[in-house]
């Protein structure tokens, strides 16, 4: 229970930086996506601030061993490149230079009552479902 | 500096601190779309936290709609429900299959210095650009 709550606060914090930041606007991340063209770089300060953070909280977290409410770490150990990886990613990239959002906005835009959201959304669930059917999860 | 670019780093670093608390707390990774694609697979015990989190994100949305509405607008505004149909559908499918998005992979990936989300982060941005770059900011109004 005491989970399920962290899990609803993280989202929400979340949810608030990416608001702030303006990766909820596709114009905005479609012109920084927009190298060749007309390039707003400011949103690479979102990564260029983000990253740093969690990198410290990881490095402290190495040495802690084990996080405060958990005996153990669930991160991923995997450290091959396979196919998947690259082609997922590569299609993901093209569906997000397609609409300016990832999921994290798109999710975030149901709060603002945002019908477009609500579309990307259901499709978004509608090719992760595929996925699964295809490569059999 | 100018707004857009000290917004930026405010919710970047907003962003960086909620994804950190998840992992200093529980150990967990902030994947947004992992975390949402686990809602049609659930397994015991799985099913609380995933859509807690989700509310989470559209509550901080509510909000952060309010407070910076001008990074909402935009969308809501958007009638090109086309253009986000088709890209919500490639996005969940290349997810589930990378395993990860901007954030399990752009933030908490690079953020650990794994590999795995180096390489997927570099070639998500790639395909990315090449897609705008291609066809330019389809359907932009």
């Amino acid at each position: 229970m005491m989970f399920a709550m962290v899990s609803f606060l993280v989202g929400f914090v979340f949810s608030l930086g990416l608001g702030w930041s303006g990766m909820t606007d596709p114009q905005k991340v479609l012109g920084f996506l927009d190298v060749a063209g007309s390039w707003d770089p400011s949103l690479m300060f979102v990564m260029a601030a983000a990253i740093p953070v969690y990198f410290m909280v990881w490095q402290f977290l190495k040495r802690r061993k084990r996080p405060i409410f958990d005996d153990k770490l669930h991160v991923p150990t995997r450290q091959d490149i396979d196919k998947k990886l690259v082609i997922g990613s590569a299609i993901f990239g093209v569906g997000w230079g397609v609409g300016g959002i990832c999921p994290g906005p798109g999710i975030a835009s149901l709060g603002a009552f945002s019908f477009g959201a609500l579309v990307f959304v259901v499709m978004f669930f509608v090719g992760s479902k595929l996925e699964g059917v295809i490569y059999g999860d | 500096m100018n707004a857009d670019w000290s917004n930026a780093l405010c919710g970047g670093i907003v962003v960086g601190i909620a994804a950190g608390a998840f992992l200093l707390t529980y150990g967990r990774v902030l994947g947004v779309s992992g975390i949402a694609s686990g809602v049609l697979n659930l397994r015991k015990g799985d099913a609380l936290w995933r859509m807690l989190f989700l509310l989470g994100i559209v509550c901080g949305g509510a909000v952060g709609s309010r407070v910076w509405p001008e990074n909402f607008s935009g969308l809501i505004a958007s009638t090109d429900y086309v253009r986000l149909g088709v890209s919500g559908l490639i996005v969940g499918f290349g997810t589930k299959m990378g395993s990860g998005c901007t954030s399990g992979h752009g933030i908490c990936g690079i953020g650990r210095l794994s590999v795995r989300g180096i390489v997927a982060t570099l070639t998500f941005m790639l395909f990315a650009v090449l897609t705008v770059a291609v066809f330019g900011r389809w359907g932009a109004q």
